[in-house]
């Protein structure tokens, strides 16, 4: 399949790829893994007029803490991530989510960065992120800010993204002791996406839980971030009994619809399910460090 | 536009649309038609080639963007001394029936055995999860790749290979 026909862009620094950003306009995409953007395009459901190919960009590609936060660039494949030290040791939430993502060969293209930008319902990062915490950096020429996650992921395949940005960085909170997180992801195969998955993380203080995080994938028009049930957990001390009400909290703030890989009811009964065991894993993770 | 790629060791200099994918790249301008399109929506892997080492699916990768990269198509296997030893424990251990799937199966193995000499069935049904076979049901595809690992690694004597099913 050929996609429409597009000119193709190749900057070698930051400011070039500004320059193209603000003199293409909206008829510009930025190509970075390519992964869901080019077959999109081959089904031209999107059909850009240039595409900004961001790859040879130096600078993008690493993993790094910075203060409390680990700042992932926006180039990061998959399977580096899933390779990453430091995320194995620290980060359980996104070292759980890394290599369930798609298939091998796709992780060794897809990057971090174009998977938060295509906002993908099904996308595993976007509950991971929603998860953490995370911000995202979008930088323009001459200037900057960063995006809480929950913002970024503004609707289906819409992140809140301009024009002239480029995502940069991904700012993951560095979590502390007594931490602990989970990604269970229902698939019928490797490569297809989510019938359902959750992105779990619990930090544990003096005893009780300190903070919370849960993110939805495939059960929404948008990853979710399941407020009510993070409430919920914090101030509280683990148990079954509150993993269960977390779990039907996170049930409640899904929404999926009934496909090829489940009925509606089964899904949301699934959120819960998993739900509940993410936590579980989360505390025992958190118990033991 | 022009792109320099090489492909199998040879740096060759053509002039491509900036839509077209590799794989037609691969197929249409130097005829290398051993890398195959199967579903050609990212599923199946039949359009696997290694990208300066890795593997990746030709159909979802332009051709321009691999200008000065290294790509190694299942053309590029075969030496002058004959078959890799991948092809050869493909061949000797039944590893492919129709063979469509069988040249991205065999590029997925070469990378896996570059940094893996001694790859579980785990390991190997892992490294081909993104590549589709309809007819061996896999077995023996695994075999394959683990013999191939024993051959190749350094030092190596007889292939380790049982007859016992790979996931018995």
């Amino acid at each position: 399949m050929l996609p429409s026909a597009f000119d193709y862009h190749r900057p070698t620094t930051v400011e070039e790829a500004f320059d193209l950003l603000d003199s293409l306009g909206p008829d510009a995409k930025v190509l970075a893994g390519g992964q869901s953007l080019v077959p999109l395009m081959k089904l031209r459901f999107a059909a850009p007029g240039h595409l900004i190919d961001i790859n040879r960009l130096g600078g993008l590609d690493t993993i790094e803490e910075a203060g409390d936060e680990l700042h992932i660039g926006a180039l990061v494949r998959h399977n580096a991530l899933a390779a990453n030290d430091q995320i194995r040791a620290k980060y359980p939430t996104l070292a759980a989510a890394a290599p369930q993502i798609a298939d091998p060969l796709v992780r060794n293209l897809g990057t971090i960065g174009g998977s938060l930008t295509h906002c993908d319902p099904s996308g595993d990062l976007g509950a991971v992120m929603l998860a953490s915490d995370a911000r995202v950096t979008l930088r323009r020429k001459g200037g900057e800010r960063d995006v809480p996650v929950t913002e970024f992921l503004a609707d289906t395949f819409q992140s809140s993204i301009e024009p002239n940005e480029l995502l940069t960085t991904v700012k993951v909170p560095a979590p502390k002791r007594f931490h602990g997180g989970a990604y269970l992801k229902l698939e019928r195969k490797i490569g297809d996406y989510a019938t359902v998955a959750v992105a779990t993380r619990l930090q544990m203080a003096n005893g009780a839980i300190g903070s919370a995080g849960i993110g939805l994938t495939s059960v929404g028009l948008t990853n979710i971030k399941a407020t009510a049930a993070e409430d919920a957990l914090v101030g509280q001390e683990p148990s079954d009994e509150l993993f269960a009400e977390a779990g039907r909290l996170a049930a409640a703030a899904s929404s999926p619809v009934g496909d090829v890989r489940g009925s509606a009811d089964y899904k949301r009964h699934i959120v819960e399910v998993y739900v509940r065991r993410g936590l579980a894993r989360s505390a025992e993770m958190a118990t033991d460090d | 536009m022009e792109v320099t790629i090489t492909v199998n060791g040879t740096a060759q200099t053509i002039d491509v649309e900036p839509r077209q994918l590799l794989v037609h790249v691969l197929r249409e301008e130097l005829r290398l038609t051993g890398t195959h399109i199967g579903c050609d929506s990212t599923s199946c892997g039949a359009c696997t080639v290694l990208l300066d080492g890795t593997p990746v699916k030709s159909c979802t990768v332009f051709g321009v963007q691999v200008d000065g990269r290294d790509v190694t198509t299942v053309e590029g296997l075969l030496t002058a001394a004959g078959l890799d030893p991948m092809q050869a424990a493909f061949k000797e251990h039944h590893g492919l029936q129709c063979g469509f799937c069988t040249p991205g199966m065999m590029l997925v193995g070469k990378a896996l055995i570059e940094r893996n000499a001694s790859p579980s069935d785990d390991d190997v049904r892992q490294a081909i999860g993104g590549n589709i076979c309809r007819c061996t049901g896999y077995m023996n595809i695994v075999k394959a790749i683990q013999a191939a690992a024993a051959v190749s690694a350094p030092g190596a004597g007889v292939p380790a290979v049982s007859n016992e099913p790979a996931n018995a």
